[in-house]
């Protein structure tokens, strides 16, 4: 049997960055009508070579072909040209702009003058969509678009280019599980009429739905190749990471105490004013881990800001341990045992360019142990050091090395390390293993579990259906501000969750 | 522009016409009062407005442009060195030399904004520094250029005394000018129409072109312009030239069409305040036009109340004193800039030196 020339292929293809490399000789290839799959960890180097293919960054060595033929992608124009298309991790999409200007932004249709034709360009855009199945409205501004709507635009872009070869870098990780599905039917779509689809993921479950083939990265470097018949999660899962890791969480069934925090009829307002928590109440048991899902930004982030003081409800009540703290500030919400694992570790948790050992007294920096009479005692702040890096398996080259030093993986360690170092009555956890590798995730999950243990209540707030699905006691689903269902997780379903999570009926029931 | 803003500019500007017809009552028609002070406004708001729109293009593409203020000091000067040699040194015409003029200022504003571009998108210094530099440099070279000019033995007009090549010429609109209260508005010279016409075409090229969406989108979400191929760098050079050459024209107004003269530092600060009223018009041509004709009828009624100072009432003393009213297009820049008149928008992007590239 004579395999068919691919319809994008690479080899020897090495991209790096600095001392790292971050793809290492990487042979890929793509055939004709396929649905292929690159699976990797967070870093493994899938988005560096994609770039590659699509002319965003230059290889330092190695070949393109596109067809059989040997190719130089410069910039993103030659990729376009030559028919290959992109839907990029982070959308590439202004926001101001409506659909039609986004769609032909790059490619414009124009009259004499270059005065834009926008109106050919929207029925253009209409009978596409039409074609493949992918609703939208070419004349909505992108902002007021939800997520799954501004992917398809996304996909539109491309089709309207004319790709024959689609990437979609991590498409699913903003989706729920039911938008999620509704893409791999355009994908299935889009392969019967002939187009090549590169699906990069790190979700195991949805690589062996909707693959035909499967390349696996790691370090840099592709490991495995093969195909949903001949593997399943587990093998999937140990290509991925290189050892054998535990998909599932250990844990005994929860023990709740009293109540630790209460939210009562809380509105909370984002920075343009508009609500976006409305009159929600739930409470927290001592022993408990309350899991909040929902697609990302249905108000969850707000939440957590009210709720570890960093943002003002504009209405209703919190107490936590029945002390009324509604408007308590950050700093004496810390002292009463309040811990936090911020979203976005960068922005919000970490000082990158301090050490791992300072970055783990902060907020305690400047009370005894670690500081007395104003001046800050060093011999503890590294003692300090040496028991968490042990007893969170911090894996860096030392207390003293700069945060930004470290993974991903270990500088979420840092993080939750500090924050369960003191005396916690309630932990707020949010996406607290967004971009962490497999392994890591296992370590802080049972982390999360032993605090809870320990007698902490925990308010977990995650994306991934699975986090909430393998930690939570209890589940309460948010969308558009409010709690649409609330279940134990024993009776929860991921189909069940999935509908809640997109607002649809029957959420109540679930 | 949303309505609030439309009513908070035709309110104040109500405010000070009426102002000046009531203290001026005593000496000249109300209704004269009105027209004058109509045409002041918009004769004085036109460096604004110009100004305004040079930095409507650098920030829509991305780059802050606190230069404004060097960029039409240097143009102002060199405008004027070149109408006062031709003037001095050839037998061109008035016309002529006034017109050379307004070409060096188009020309040295445009190499003002070549080097705000090459610092901050080739290089991407950090834009604000890059404007403080033009702003630094303007104010040293045309003092110093000035002097030697004008004083230092062997200067340019060192030995012979310089020939003004006098003002721009005023230009009526048939028919319109002769329209009663409002008809001096139509009696205006060349760059204050200028103004208004690069108005209607920034609008018209930002917002229904093609080069006008890859403007906005370098300055909204520059990856997103360079993932479909669009060269940001190139996009972004081109916008602040653009932009310079109009704000030249700004700078022509100073010594081509206001005084037939040049001064060190006579901009005086209209620099930035082309660069709020471009954020009171919310980084819009028609908003930035707005924006600058409140500031100008301020300007307006300080100028005209010098026409009828001795008339002014007893109880009105207060504004006998010019600085007082002076500070007015100050205040009113503070006041609109707090936001109590509504918020702006800034592009998503600007100041962002990310070009997507690398
Ligand atoms: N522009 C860049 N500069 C420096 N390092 C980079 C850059 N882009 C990616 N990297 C590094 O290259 C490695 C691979 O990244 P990436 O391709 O984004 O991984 P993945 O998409 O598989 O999660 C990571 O260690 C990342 O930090
Ligand atoms: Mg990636």
């Amino acid at each position: 049997m004579t395999t068919p020339t691919p319809a994008l292929a690479c080899t020897g293809l090495t991209k790096r960055y600095g001392a790292l490399v971050a793809n290492d000789a990487v042979d890929f290839e793509l055939l004709p009508g396929e649905i292929h799959v690159l699976l990797g960890e967070n870093g493994a180097g899938k988005s560096t070579l994609m770039n590659m293919l699509y002319g965003m960054s230059a290889p330092d060595a190695g070949e393109i072909r596109r067809e059989g033929w040997t190719v130089t992608l410069g910039t993103p124009t030659d990729a376009i040209a030559l028919g290959i298309g992109m839907v990029h991790q982070h959308f590439m999409l202004v926001p101001v702009f409506t659909v039609t200007e986004n769609v032909m932004l790059g490619a414009e249709v124009t009259r004499a003058g270059g005065v834009l034709e926008r109106r050919k360009v929207a029925d253009e855009l209409r009978a596409l969509s039409a074609r493949y199945g992918l609703e939208i409205d070419p004349d909505a501004r992108v902002d007021t678009l939800s997520v799954g709507q501004q992917q398809r635009v996304e996909i539109v872009k491309a089709l309207y280019r004319k790709a024959r070869v689609l990437i979609l870098d991590e498409p699913t990780a903003v989706l729920t599980p039911q938008e999620a599905d509704a893409l791999f039917g355009v994908m299935r779509d889009l392969r019967a009429e002939g187009v090549s689809i590169v699906f990069i993921t790190h979700k195991l479950r949805e690589v062996l739905a909707v693959a035909d083939r499967i390349t696996v990265m790691r370090g840099g470097r592709i490991v495995g190749a093969t195909t949903p018949s001949e593997t399943d999660e587990a093998g999937l899962a140990t290509l991925m990471v290189g050892r054998d890791v535990s998909l599932r969480v250990e844990k005994r069934v929860a023990a709740p105490g009293p109540d630790v925090l209460v939210l009562e009829n809380v509105c909370v307002e984002d920075h343009r004013g508009i609500e976006v928590v409305q009159d929600l109440s739930l409470r927290v048991r001592a022993g408990e881990i309350l899991g909040i899902a929902g697609v990302q930004g249905n108000g969850q982030t707000e939440l957590v800001e009210v709720v570890t003081g960093l943002r003002r409800a504009a209405r209703g009540r919190l107490t936590l341990l029945g002390d009324d703290v509604t408007r308590a500030t950050p700093g004496h919400l810390l002292d009463a045992g309040v811990a936090h694992v911020p979203e976005d570790r960068h922005r919000h948790a970490l000082i990158m360019g301090w050490s791992i050992a300072d970055n783990l007294v902060l907020g305690r920096h400047d009370r005894p142990p670690f500081a007395r009479f104003g001046l800050r005692r060093f011999a503890a702040v590294a003692e300090n050091a040496r028991r968490l890096f042990a007893a969170f398996d911090i894996r860096g080259s030392g207390p003293e090395a700069t945060c930004q030093s470290l993974s991903g993986g270990n500088q979420q360690k840092v993080v939750l390390a500090r924050a369960l170092s003191g005396t916690v009555r309630l932990l707020v956890a949010n996406q607290p293993t967004r971009g962490v590798d497999v392994g890591a995730i296992e370590q802080l999950h049972r982390e999360i579990v032993a605090a809870r243990d320990a007698g902490a209540a925990v308010l977990l707030v995650s994306a991934e259906l699975d986090e909430i699905l393998g930690l939570a006691d209890r589940i309460v689903v948010m969308y558009r501000g409010r709690v649409v269902s609330e279940v134990d997780a024993g009776a929860a379903t991921r189909p069940a969750l999935g509908l809640a999570m997109a607002g649809g009926v029957g959420a109540q029931g679930v | 522009m949303e309505r609030r803003r439309l009513l908070f500019i035709a309110a104040i500007i109500s405010v000070l016409v009426g102002v000046a017809a009531f203290v001026g009552s005593a000496r000249v028609p109300p209704l004269q009062i009105i027209a004058s002070m109509l045409s002041t406004t918009l004769a004085v708001a036109t460096p604004l407005t110009l100004g305004a729109l040079c930095g409507v293009w650098c920030e829509r593409a991305g780059v802050v442009n606190i230069g404004i203020e060097g960029t039409m000091l240097t143009s102002a000067f060199f405008g004027w060195t070149a109408a006062t040699a031709l003037a001095t040194f050839t037998a061109a015409p008035a016309g002529l030399c006034l017109l050379g003029g307004v070409g060096a200022a188009v020309v040295s504003a445009m190499l003002v904004g070549l080097l705000l571009s090459v610092l901050a998108v080739t290089f991407r210094v950090d834009q604000i520094i890059a404007g403080v530099v033009v702003d630094l440099f303007a104010v040293g070279v045309t003092g110093f250029l000035n002097r030697q000019m004008m004083f230092e033995h062997g200067g340019l007009f060192g030995g012979v005394a310089p020939q003004s090549a006098g003002v721009m010429p005023h230009v009526r609109i048939p028919l319109l000018a002769d329209l009663p209260v409002v008809g001096p508005i139509f009696d205006q010279q060349p760059i204050a129409f200028a103004g208004l016409l690069l108005v209607a075409l920034t609008h018209f090229v930002l917002f229904f072109t093609r080069f006008g969406l890859r403007v906005r989108a370098a300055g909204e979400h520059p990856r997103a312009a360079a993932t479909v191929g669009i060269d940001v760098r190139a996009v972004r050079h081109r916008s602040v030239l653009i932009g310079s050459a109009i704000a030249g024209l700004g700078g022509a107004y100073f010594t081509l069409e206001s005084v037939p003269s040049f001064e060190p530092l006579m901009t005086n600060g209209r620099g930035f305040i082309a660069l709020a009223a471009m954020i009171f018009g919310n980084w819009t041509p028609l908003g930035a036009l707005g924006a600058a004709l409140l500031f100008g009828s301020a300007q307006a009624l300080q100028i005209n109340l010098q026409f009828f100072r001795e008339a002014i009432p007893e109880s009105l003393s207060f504004l006998q004193q010019s600085s007082i009213v002076g500070l007015l297009p100050y205040v009113l820049t503070m006041v609109v800039l707090t936001g109590v008149v509504g918020r702006t928008t800034a592009p998503a992007a600007d100041g962002n030196p990310d070009d997507g590239r690398g």
